[in-house]
């Protein structure tokens, strides 16, 4: 039996993170991952002989602070890459594209339209911005209030008083609408209110018109990348670049790392941490025990409702998270021509979104257990970017696609092919002759991304991003704090506080978290 | 635009069957009616009991000198089963269930996950995986939420389960002319199956009394010719049939409390700070931490080592003979200390007993110099008495016929 400091269940990149922050600590740590690979689903795997693509595709929030901390770039973190457009695919009037941070410049719109959107996109911006500095914190604890919370519930109201009463009296009027009125509020272009609706809602069980949409949107415009705020990267080496960069911040820190280890059991030993148990029997021991996966498979399989109180267990029975993002993966002969869409702009984020009813209606289907028979994606042709993805002249093509309702009514082995009928129906309109050019295609409904990444119900945040799962409640109220009733188990994935995406945050905190109160 | 009929008296009447029967009638009901003289009901979880049937103190002298029966029917029954039972009711409730044997009780409290007690009651094991958990208070979601992971099976069975408590110096000789035959061997705590009619009837030396007696359980079709055998072969045996108020003067003197007088049960607490934990309640006892886990440990060890249990539960002799139901109990006879909540003259004891739930360090490191306000009301003139009160053990009254096995006399 081995001993360590700590040890980290689960290699995707918080878990990574986690790791390599606890280990520049002094402390000796083991992360056991049970795939082959590292990354979750930001590793690059081989779909089709010669094509490579990885589920989450576009880098658009991994933490400055992550970055420095970790001397990403001194891993090998190509930073790089210039900001992606993102294009919308117009149905008549032709595309709109937003360029750099999130479209401080528009191509495609009228100049009426340009003005609003950069008063829009300006609001929005600031409002990011009052959240913006909770997402690194741990969420503040209501009823005891420690001197961090406290300057950190001070800084954002100074941040509120700086806004002014008009955009303060704004802020708090908007927090919590709906992104469809939001964008009525300002726009008049149908593709914009469609990209806003779409961006809004991805990875997420709401439509545009469900209250509290805008929330995801300020998520999105929180984070950012190639340093600007609401920015986008589709990163050289696939997202499996990244975690190459982390593995190797980790290795050099001392992380001793295992692919292909299971962990089946969260071992205790007076109601503590004591260590976990493996497939093969092997049992590791430490006090300090991080699960970077699922709060629901770690507590209710890997802890087991015996250890634990009986409402604790209700509440993370209770995480809703059933995911309605599926992913394609295509093998292209060539490389697709979408008309209007320059090489330049092609290389960005392309979305089929024509408008705010588009997304609504697409979202409809899902509450009752249905695909969307037209269905909206964000596509991106990552072996644009990086080559060596695709055998020479040969293209990937990569989409996120809504809505696939995790539980679907008439079960995916029958509705699989339908959808993926439905979404080639889609693209074969916006990309005229691609389907002819299809050498493999790979759809991954939320149920084959549970099963391929361990993400309950596949889904993108390890659980519901909305109002009643975010900050102080997440992953369930009372438990917000990366610690939990289990002393010296912590968690640090994306079912944490702030959230999922490729951001490093869950697993940055949960270790500074751990630093602090095991110091 | 659609008319709506009017409703005729008799459709009026059918469709308020509910409020007709506001309260449920146990299945002992017909006998207790017919030998109800003071028409003095009460609701106990819902259904019509009797306070008190024909005088409280003859009453209460049945259950300390003859047999005294009364009907805990509406006392709340979950039938728990299955291999994992032991396991889901070590995690449930406080004590050790795994030193609890096949055919015993024991009396348990259990927690909600900040550690304050949400019910306290009797835990029975009939059968190696197969027990009864008896309380106050309902709690099928919780029970079902606390199955996850576990092979167990929780039903709750109140309606389909009668139950009587026989308490009293007579009441094993009774039982013994009634046909138990070996009921003179049965411990405290023991639980025995005897025959009746077509079925079967569970006995339990058990009580509310701090007396000899026992309880006795069966499938309701048969509770009425359970009643008829006992009251027949009681005759001689001085059996009397009680209610609630006599039940209340013994229970104090044997020092019980009851959920929901003497502490508010979690579920009903609408002030955050009336929720109490175990070591709050006098049932700090049962807290086995030698065990694994059960609801609302961490909690419950956090507290005490951070030593932020507040309240402590004591009892109290109070000068004079004025009961002092929910009188303030004062230190110096100025600085506030906490409150009363049971009080009872002592028949047996002849002493003024009290409950109090008293706010630390009263009643823990502070015990001396305590006094309670009680204001008698003589025909509209309040006399406010201010009386000394003593913390003193629990229970008050002490029987050796309680314990004694066999009985005397049988
Ligand atoms: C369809 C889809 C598209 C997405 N696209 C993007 C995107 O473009 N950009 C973006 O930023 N985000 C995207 N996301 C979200 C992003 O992928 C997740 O939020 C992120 O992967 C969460 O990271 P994590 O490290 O917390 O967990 P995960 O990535 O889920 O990693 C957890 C790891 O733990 C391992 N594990 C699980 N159980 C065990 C066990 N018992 N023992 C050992 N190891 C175990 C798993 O194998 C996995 O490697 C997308 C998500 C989906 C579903």
């Amino acid at each position: 039996m081995t001993s360590y400091d700590a040890i980290v269940i689960g290699g995707g990149h918080n878990g990574l993170v986690a790791a390599t922050l606890l280990a520049r600590s002094g402390r000796k740590v083991r992360l056991v991952e049970t795939a082959d690979t590292l990354g979750g689903a930001a590793r690059t795997d081989e779909f089709a002989p010669g094509f490579r693509v990885s589920t989450a595709h576009i880098l658009n929030r991994l933490h400055p602070d992550v970055i420095r901390q970790l001397d990403l770039a001194a891993h090998g973190l190509d930073t790089s890459a210039a900001p992606a457009p993102t294009t919308v695919l117009g149905d008549r009037e032709g595309p709109v594209t937003l360029r750099s941070g999130y479209g401080d410049h528009v191509d495609g719109i009228s100049p009426d339209e340009a003005k609003a959107w950069s008063e829009l996109r300006a609001l929005l911006l600031r409002q990011a911005g009052i959240l913006k500095p909770f997402l690194t914190r741990r969420p503040p604890r209501l009823g005891k209030l420690s001197r961090a919370d406290m300057s950190l519930l001070g800084g954002s109201a100074l941040a509120l008083r700086r806004l002014g009463k008009e955009d303060m009296r704004e802020f708090l009027r908007m927090v919590l609408m709906n992104v469809a009125d939001v964008a009525d509020e300002h726009l008049t272009d149908d593709r914009l209110k469609g990209l806003l609706a779409f961006d809004a809602t991805l990875g997420s069980h709401l439509g545009p018109r469900s209250p509290t949409s805008l929330l995801g949107l300020y998520y999105r415009l929180a984070g950012e990348a190639g340093g600007s705020v609401g920015g986008q990267t589709i990163p050289a080496g696939g997202m499996g670049a990244v975690i190459n960069a982390l593995a190797r911040a980790a290795a050099a820190a001392g992380v001793e790392i295992s692919t292909g280890a299971n962990v089946t059991r969260i071992a205790l030993e007076g109601g503590k941490a004591a260590g976990v148990t493996l497939g093969t029997g092997e049992e590791l021991r430490a006090g300090t025990v991080v699960s970077a996966i699922n709060p629901a498979t770690t507590f209710l399989d890997l802890v087991g409702p015996r250890e634990l109180d009986i409402a604790f267990v209700r509440k993370i029975g209770n995480i809703r998270m059933k995911g309605d993002a599926a992913k394609l993966h295509l093998a292209l002969d060539t490389v697709p021509d979408f008309p209007g869409i320059s090489d330049a702009d092609r290389k960005g984020r392309l979305v089929i979104a024509t408008s705010t009813d588009h997304v609504e209606n697409a979202f409809n289907p899902a509450k009752y257990g249905e695909f969307s028979p037209e269905p909206v994606m964000e596509i991106t042709l990552p072996s644009l970017s990086d080559p060596t993805l695709a055998p020479d002249g040969a293209c990937v093509l990569s989409a996120v696609v809504q809505y696939a309702p995790y539980d679907l009514r008439e079960g995916w082995e029958t509705g699989k092919p339908k959808f993926l009928e439905a979404i080639l129906a889609t693209l074969e309109a916006n990309a005229p002759g691609i389907r002819n050019t299809i050498r493999h295609s790979e759809l991954l409904t939320p149920a084959d991304i549970e099963s391929r990444y361990r993400m309950p119900g596949g889904h993108w945040h390890h659980g519901e991003l909305q109002a009643d799962q975010m900050l102080f409640s997440r992953p369930v109220a009372g438990h917000s704090g990366y610690d939990t009733p289990v002393g010296g188990l912590y968690l640090c994935g994306a079912g944490s506080h702030p959230g999922g995406g490729i951001s490093g945050v869950p697993g940055l905190n949960a270790a500074r978290n751990i630093l602090a109160s095991e110091r | 635009m659609t008319v709506v009929p009017p409703l005729t008296d008799e459709k009026r009447r059918a469709a308020q069957k509910h409020i007709e029967t506001i309260r449920f009638e146990t299945p002992f009901h017909p006998r207790i009616a017919a030998l109800m003289q003071t028409n003095d009901w009460y609701d106990w979880a819902g259904y019509k009991s009797a306070n008190t049937l024909w005088a409280e103190e003859l009453e209460y002298f049945a259950i300390r000198a003859q047999s005294a029966l009364f009907d805990i029917s509406p006392m709340v029954k979950y039938r728990i089963e299955g291999p994992d039972a032991e396991a889901f009711c070590n995690r449930l409730t406080l004590r050790d269930v795994s030193k609890l044997r096949p055919g015993r009780v024991h009396y348990t409290a259990w927690c909600d996950d900040s550690g304050h007690v949400l019910d306290d009651g009797t835990l029975f094991r009939l059968a190696d995986t197969r027990f009864r958990l008896c309380c106050q208070e309902r709690h099928l979601p919780w029970l079902l939420d606390g199955a996850l992971g576990f092979d167990v099976a929780v039903t709750e069975e109140t309606e389909e389960i009668a139950g009587l408590a026989l308490q009293g110096p007579t009441s094993c000789a009774l039982l013994k002319a009634a046909g138990f035959d070996g009921i003179e061997t049965m411990k405290p705590f023991d639980i025995r199956d005897f025959g009746h009619e077509s079925g079967s009837v569970t006995v339990s030396r058990t009580g509310f009394t701090g007396d000899l007696g026992y309880e006795l359980f069966i499938d309701t079709p048969l509770a009425l010719s359970l009643w008829d055998r006992l009251w027949t072969a009681g005759e001689l045996y001085g059996i009397r049939a009680i209610g609630n108020a006599a039940l209340n003067q013994a229970r104090i003197e044997a020092g019980l409390i009851v959920a929901n007088i003497d502490f508010i049960t979690t579920d009903h607490a609408l002030r955050a700070d009336r929720v109490r934990m175990p070591d709050e309640t006098g049932l700090g006892w049962m807290v086995d931490l030698k065990k694994g886990h059960f609801n609302g440990r961490r909690a419950i060890e956090d507290a005490r080592r951070n030593n932020s249990i507040r309240h402590v539960l004591v009892g109290l002799e109070i000068e004079g003979n004025v009961p002092a139901d929910h009188a303030i109990v004062y230190h110096r006879k100025k600085r506030e200390a906490g409150v009363i909540t049971s009080a009872a003259w002592s028949p047996t004891a002849k002493r003024n007993l009290a409950i109090a739930s008293l706010e630390r360090p009263y009643g823990d490191t502070i015990t001396e110099d305590l006094w309670v306000e009680i204001y008698a009301l003589h025909e509209l003139r309040y006399t406010k008495l201010m009386k000394r009160a003593t913390i003193v053990p629990r229970p008050f009254v002490k029987l050796p016929r309680r314990t004694a096995t066999p009985p005397a006399d049988c």
